[in-house]
């Protein structure tokens, strides 16, 4: 790279240039370079982001094969369990994390009117090290004893063995990677917090502010509250585990318990940090293909920062069967229960938006109220979840697996694709075919429902998870659930088809193709670097009315004339 | 750092609420604060587990050991809290443009900061016990040696202000580096005053 786009924001005849940043290269390069504009970041979180989606579904996709039969035929035990390892931790760490940071990158500046991030070469910086962490923990299929087995969660003592005795193994690798994502997170939930703090349009007030923002500077606090303990938690775990401490040994006067502790403080709360973002979407689209504002917008605003609450103090619902006593266990389980009153409120509020509104069909619309279907389905297991009789009988079984699949999957992944098809021609400035839009909304839909709902079943009588062979009486509900896996992975077909080729050779968007309200909508497709550059407008009214007859900002035809103009 | 970014992206604009020049120093200085209340939280995660394990463990001291030495940690103790008063006199000749007391002062807060980590590493030199010996050896080097690596970060990090301080026009743009490092500094030492409760003064 340049001395120039080493410190683009410094030259004044910098700021007033045209896209795109100067010193970076005008093509598809620029991907690959150290760019500081948050719209390249954001692509590229994106682009990565979904090719670790892709391996982390092919490892899914092996253990469904396992899992067919009841025997232990397909893959070594010892290999199933690095697979489930890899797969959480992939999804969480390399698939969903980056892919909301994307969208973070993405939508933030442009829908409070800001030019780019408060800080691009910290954004530039937590982005690059997302390849390197992700390298590192593909690099442990290649150290000798393979990846680690200890599950995403990584509890000790199993997460402290360390057989081979290699200094460098898939265990060391696993917290080494998790902690540089931890890093990069914190990197970034600076960035986003501060953004939204200080670069806000003129007249863009807090409660005029989208959905989507309030949702992430939530989902960013629980990233720089509950991250720093993950990090604690995972420095004394490679300590045990290289240098001879006893922090989690109990024949040191250690306590494995405090892993745990630890581990879900930040590990429940992570939920949140994706699934808020995924809320702020919905909340965003629903007005949109509805014609109709959000419905309660300053509750459903406020509620996100009751989650974020909320979820700090709810981590020991995921220890209730780890010897936790039976005073702690009550206190948790009604804090747990109370989220529901939060994510309740949003939910009627999504339903209330919709209610006699003039619904548009869109691949985005249908993926966000399949997401909220299932989102309704995974609440109500959750809350059952929650309760301390039901979650001993159920806990650790597949019962807990199909219930966050349903979370993780068909609710956050479903927000994902949909904000995918929803801002793709803003930001790429072509649109994405319908047809294999649908396509994919289809495959996707029957398929996590015939994946993950027999999960529910085999869980409640009784299946444990993270085995490779289990009791033939299992067996109809895991043909049923692998055959929905592969359909799932015959879904990623069409999206991706769609998403190369729309890209290449997609009918070119218009600035404003869904006709929705918004900052963002008042850019060209795709937006000039620094968004709105010296001519920031000033925001006379809040978001989404749609109906009202408002004008968003002051001047509003002269936007929408010049993004016409530029696109 | 943050501090090295002169953020210039945000242009003269009323997305800065008409804090003009001043409010680039503010995204840093409000992106530093926010960093040190999530580094705060690590320690209070481990402080947390010391108490935890000081409370409940089974096997506390290792064998042959007492506890801790107290006086000879107590005085470096209170060089590194009186640097804070020393930074803070550094703070103020830069305001008042008084560039060589500003230097003189900045050097000696660095300078007890060294003390700070020479004496650590006498004390860890001399214990009877390492790392390896039960949780209190893990707990006892872990929490210091961490909050000993922000002490020498601290350092570091004034050594660099310091360097700059001789560029021409360095504090024309204002100093959040200075008032950035400077909180940094106070934060270290307000860690090890928790610290030195804990692991010194706390007995069971």
């Amino acid at each position: 790279m340049t001395s120039t786009s080493a410190a683009p924001s410094i030259d004044p005849r910098v700021l007033r240039a045209p896209h795109p940043v100067p010193g970076a290269p005008n093509n598809w390069r620029r991907f690959l370079s150290f760019n500081t504009d948050a719209k390249v970041i954001g692509l590229q979180y994106m682009i990565t982001a979904l090719f670790f989606f892709l391996v982390g579904g092919l490892l899914s996709m092996i253990m469904r094969g396992e899992l067919i039969t009841p025997a232990a035929d397909l893959v070594d035990p010892t290999v199933y369990n690095g697979l489930y390892t890899m797969h959480g931790t992939v999804m969480l760490f390399l698939f969903l994390f980056p892919i909301l940071n994307g969208f973070n990158n993405l939508l933030i500046p442009p829908m409070i009117g800001a030019p780019d991030m408060a800080f691009p070469r910290l954004n530039a910086a937590a982005f690059w090290l997302f390849p390197v962490f992700g390298s590192i923990l593909m690099a442990s299929f290649l150290v000798p004893g393979g990846p680690s087995g200890a599950g995403w969660w990584a509890y000790p003592p199993q997460s402290i063995q360390n057989p081979l005795g290699h200094f460098v193994n898939g265990q060391f690798l696993w917290i080494l990677a998790v902690a540089l994502s931890g890093i990069s997170s914190i990197m970034g939930a600076l960035n986003f917090v501060t953004t939204i703090i200080r670069m806000r349009a003129p007249g863009m007030g807090w409660f005029r502010m989208p959905i989507f923002c309030w949702t992430a500077v939530a989902a960013q606090a629980i990233q720089l509250i509950g991250l720093p303990v993950l990090t604690a938690g995972a420095v004394l775990l490679l300590f045990d585990l290289s240098f001879g401490t006893s922090f989690y040994r109990p024949e040191g006067g250690g306590d494995p318990m405090l892993y745990q502790h630890f581990f879900w403080f930040y590990s429940h709360p992570a939920v949140y940090v994706m699934v808020l973002p995924v809320f702020g979407i919905f909340s965003e689209l629903f007005p949109v293909y509805a014609r109709k504002p959000l419905f309660g917008y300053q509750v459903v605003a406020i509620a996100s920062f009751a989650i974020t609450f909320l979820s700090l103090i709810v981590w020991v619902h995921h220890m209730f069967y780890s010897g936790t006593p039976q005073w702690m266990r009550n206190v948790f389980m009604v804090t747990t229960m109370l989220i529901a009153v939060p994510t309740g409120i949003k939910v009627f509020a999504w339903i209330a938006t919709l209610w006699r509104g003039k619904l548009r069909l869109t691949t985005a619309m249908l993926f966000c109220l399949g997401g909220m279907f299932n989102f309704i389905f995974a609440g109500i297991t959750g809350i059952m979840l929650a309760t301390v009789p039901v979650d001993i009988h159920v806990g650790n079984t597949y019962f807990v697996v199909g219930h966050f699949h349903t979370v993780i999957f068909s609710t956050i992944t479903y927000g994902v694709f949909a904000g995918i098809y929803h801002w793709f021609p803003k930001f790429t400035g072509r649109m994405m075919y319908e047809g294999l839009g649908k396509l994919h909304v289809l495959l996707t839909f029957i398929g996590s429902q015939l994946t993950f709902l027999p999960m529910h079943a085999a869980g409640l009588l009784g299946m444990p998870r993270r085995v490779a062979s289990y009791d033939p009486e299992f067996a109809f509900d895991n043909v049923l659930a692998s055959l929905g896996a592969f359909l799932l992975g015959v879904a990623m077909i069409p999206f991706l088809l769609n998403l190369v080729s729309s890209w290449v050779r997609g009918e070119k968007a218009p600035p404003n193709p869904w006709n929705a309200i918004g900052l963002e909508w008042l850019l060209p497709s795709p937006p000039p670097a620094e968004n709105f550059e010296q001519d920031i407008p000033t925001v006379i009214s809040g978001p989404y009315g749609y109906g009202l007859d408002r004008p968003l900002v002051l001047d509003e035809e002269r936007y929408v004339a010049k993004s016409a103009l530029g696109g | 750092m943050t501090t090295s970014t002169p953020d210039a992206t945000a242009p003269e604009g009323p997305s800065d609420h008409g804090h003009g020049d001043h409010g680039h120093g503010g995204h840093n200085l409000t992106g530093f604060v926010i960093f040190l209340l999530s580094e705060s939280v690590i320690f209070l995660a481990l402080f947390a587990g010391y108490a935890i394990y000081k409370t409940s463990s089974p096997l506390w001291l290792p064998p042959g050991v007492e506890g801790l030495e107290v006086a000879e940690p107590l005085r470096f103790t209170a060089v590194l809290v009186s640097s804070s008063g020393v930074i803070a006199l550094a703070e103020q000749a830069l305001h008042r443009g008084r560039l060589w007391q500003f230097r003189a002062w900045w050097l000696l807060t660095m300078a007890m900061g060294a003390v700070f980590l020479v004496g650590q590493g006498l004390e860890w030199a001399g214990l009877p016990f390492g790392l390896g010996d039960g949780v209190y050896g893990s707990s006892f080097y872990l929490l210091t040696g961490f909050h000993g690596l922000h002490v020498l970060t601290g350092v570091l990090l004034m050594g660099l202000m310091l360097a700059r301080s001789f560029r021409p026009g360095n504090y024309d743009a204002g100093s959040v580096g200075v008032t950035a490092v400077s909180l940094f500094w106070h934060f270290v030492d307000v860690i090890w005053v928790v610290l030195f409760l804990l692991i010194y003064i706390w007995k069971s």
